[in-house]
């Protein structure tokens, strides 16, 4: 068995609204091992970034996490307090977030930000910290650290301001870094730049990284393992490879299908109505309204996670019923 | 060689263009901030001679990131701003001229011709109104139909983009974003225009509703034989979707070709760098690392001679000092390199 860094069992985290209870992420289970890259994927409202904000204990109000374990190094993060939390928070579990100009504090300089978290959890001299500083802008590629680590973040490209992001997750070297969306608000070739400086990095710390995104580019190209997320569940996990070669789970082949390619012109297959209101998420497995293979028996019990070939788990009533090979393109 | 304008013209007669824009040009003044006095200190550089045209039916792709231009031209096309200088040509008259001596009316006839269909659905629907409202709006404005008579037509629009008779009596919150894609995009065809441009509109849309919008717009190309100005920054769905591709880069076009002569044999380095940075949906596919160096420049001094020299790695000194015209290297496909 590979080493597991963190192992989430059965998370649930809700959200408390006037209309009702969302049901953000329900019973969510899935492993981070250590040092590997692991893709989170699945659509807007799917429970992928809420899932990284438990981990953290960052869930914003009205949200609650209700039941669930996420175990990291043998400690059960949710038994911890408060200040044993921020201890974890930064220098073991880190995040970077979608859009670096709102995730940056726009009134205080590069380095003060930086400054601030180095000092949070060490005690580091003057002289010390300014070295830190200039040796983490200079690892995440910024030119003439010296003059624009006195600058504020609207100062930065939105390039160089995820560069200055992604300093401050990594300036107290954690174990396990989620990156969500890091590239979605930043054009192409910046994006280029970014992912490779990402696997750089992470070759470099070795450290694990989970990627979050809704692009099945990224996910092929910077992942080992991905957990496909639908409406607060997983549905399936598998290695990169496997996942794409012969997804098992009808979501995961339409989801596939989707995606238009740049190296060759296709038929985009489209998936059927809309994402569910997680209010009232439709009984049994929450995709039956959208899936051509659904039965009697979708519509009424949720499908278990079940292994069905070594590290390939699926969610699926009837997935060794149907066969998706080939749906995928 | 360089194409002359009266070769483009005879090139011209062979297809017929709905739309035809020679070298326009748009530049955004930069004023300093005084409290008393207003003064111009610098130029944004954003549409620097630009020059396509559009044939009917056709679906034609601008691409480029933000900040190239791309959506300042659609909005010169459709004179919602005034060029600098330029001309937009439809159905061979130029509209730029005509729109600043026209009536009311006569604007309105052109604005029936050419709709828009915008990138962010939440922000471009009204929450006041109710879809039969938004739908209908264009009808009235244009003068095309009674209030009494519209429901027929806004059932009938509503059902040619896939939604239901029912929707038309709901406000927009009520949706989703690919339903109030749907929406814009019926009451772009409300007036019945020859024209569309898309600027961006599946950007904000999840992956799997994305192929649903592309796949209407396909279809309502076809059908109604639109021509579309699709622009976007996503390569892959220009692919998909476009006929013909135009790369814009700091305000100029750097390369035009058939689409899939762009993607299979790039010819500028700009281009080649751009679809080499796409990540392909395919752990097997291996993307040659050759990555774009540096950030696009400031369109207030863009460089000199070829915009893209301070990136490019073939840069020489030719290209620091002149800048190069955009030359047909073999059919259909244009290129501004000097080192193709």
């Amino acid at each position: 068995m590979p080493d597991t860094l963190l192992k989430i069992e059965g998370l649930k985290t809700y959200f408390y609204t006037e209309a009702g209870i969302v049901k953000a992420v329900d019973n969510v289970s899935f492993e981070i091992r250590k040092g590997e890259s692991l893709g989170l994927v699945g659509e807007s409202g799917s429970g992928k970034t809420v899932t990284a904000l438990s981990v953290l204990r960052i869930i914003p109000k009205p949200g609650r996490i209700v039941d669930g374990k996420i175990l990291f190094k043998d400690k059960n993060l949710l038994d911890l307090n408060e200040k044993e939390m921020q201890h974890v928070r930064g220098t073991e579990i880190a995040i970077i977030f979608q859009d670096p100009s709102s995730s940056l504090n726009p009134v205080y300089t590069v380095e003060t930000q930086l400054r601030d978290i180095l000092t949070a959890h060490e005690s580091l001299s003057k002289e010390e910290c300014k070295k830190r500083i200039l040796e983490l802008l200079n690892l995440v590629g910024i030119p003439e650290a010296e003059i624009r680590m006195r600058e504020f973040p609207h100062q930065f490209s939105g390039g160089m301001k995820q560069r200055v992001a992604i300093a401050r997750a990594l300036a107290l070297h954690p174990t396990l870094l989620f990156a969500d969306e890091p590239t979605t608000s930043l054009d192409v070739t910046i994006q280029a730049q970014v992912l490779d400086l990402l696997e750089n990095l992470k070759q470099e710390m070795n450290m694990a990284l989970v990627m979050i995104t809704h692009d099945m580019g990224i996910i092929a190209k910077m992942t080992t393992r991905v957990v496909v997320m639908y409406a607060g569940n997983v549905c399936e996990i598998a290695k990169t490879e496997d996942l794409f070669e012969q997804p098992l789970h009808p979501y995961t082949a339409l989801l596939l299908a989707a995606v238009p390619r740049l190296d060759m012109r296709k038929t985009l297959k489209v998936i059927p109505g809309n994402i569910p209101n997680l209010i009232e998420p439709p009984a049994g497995c929450r995709f039956h309204p959208r899936c051509k293979y659904a039965t009697e028996k979708c519509t009424q019990t949720p499908p278990d996670l079940i292994e069905v070939s070594p590290d390939h788990f699926v969610a699926c009533h009837n997935w060794n019923d149907i066969n998706l090979r080939g749906e995928g393109n | 060689m360089t194409l002359t304008l009266e070769e483009r013209e005879i090139r011209m007669a062979d297809d017929k263009n709905f739309l035809e824009v020679k070298n326009l040009v748009k530049y955004f003044p930069v004023y300093s901030s005084g409290i008393l006095t207003k003064k111009e200190v610098a130029k944004v550089h954003a549409v620097d001679d630009v020059s396509f045209d559009i044939k009917k039916q056709e679906v034609f792709a601008i691409v480029g990131e933000s900040g190239c231009g791309k959506t300042t031209t659609a909005r010169l096309i459709l004179n919602l701003i005034e060029p600098t200088s330029g001309q937009v040509i439809v159905d061979g008259e130029n509209v730029i001229e005509k729109f600043k001596s026209a009536g009311k009316k006569e604007k309105l006839h052109y604005r029936r011709k050419m709709q828009m269909i915008f990138q962010n659905p939440y922000g471009s629907l009204d929450p006041r109104m109710t879809v039969c409202d938004i739908v209908s709006e264009p009808l009235t404005i244009h003068g095309i139909m009674e209030k009494k008579c519209q429901c027929e037509r806004v059932y009938e629009l509503l059902k040619r983009v896939g939604l239901e008779e029912y929707h038309a009596e709901r406000y927009p919150h009520e949706f989703s974003g690919g339903q109030r894609q749907r929406i814009c995009i019926a009451r772009a065809l409300a007036v019945e225009p020859e024209f569309i441009i898309a600027d961006e509109p599946v950007s904000s849309l999840d992956v799997s509703i994305r192929a649903q919008i592309l796949n209407l717009l396909a279809d309502l190309q076809k059908n109604m034989g639109l021509s579309i100005l699709y622009i976007s920054h996503d390569l892959s769905s220009v692919r998909q979707i476009s006929q013909r591709v135009a790369v814009m880069y700091l305000g100029q076009i750097v390369e035009q070709a058939d689409t899939d002569e762009l993607f299979d044999n790039p010819l500028h380095p700009y281009t080649q760098a751009l679809i080499e940075a796409v990540p392909i949906p395919d752990p097997k596919a291996k993307n040659i690392r050759a990555r774009l160096k540096g950030e696009v420049p400031s369109p207030i001094n863009p460089p000199k001679g070829c915009r893209f020299n301070p990136r490019c790695s073939k840069a020489t000194k030719e290209c620091i000092e002149q800048k190069p015209p955009l030359i047909e290297v073999t059919k259909n496909h244009f290129v501004a390199c000097f080192h193709t």
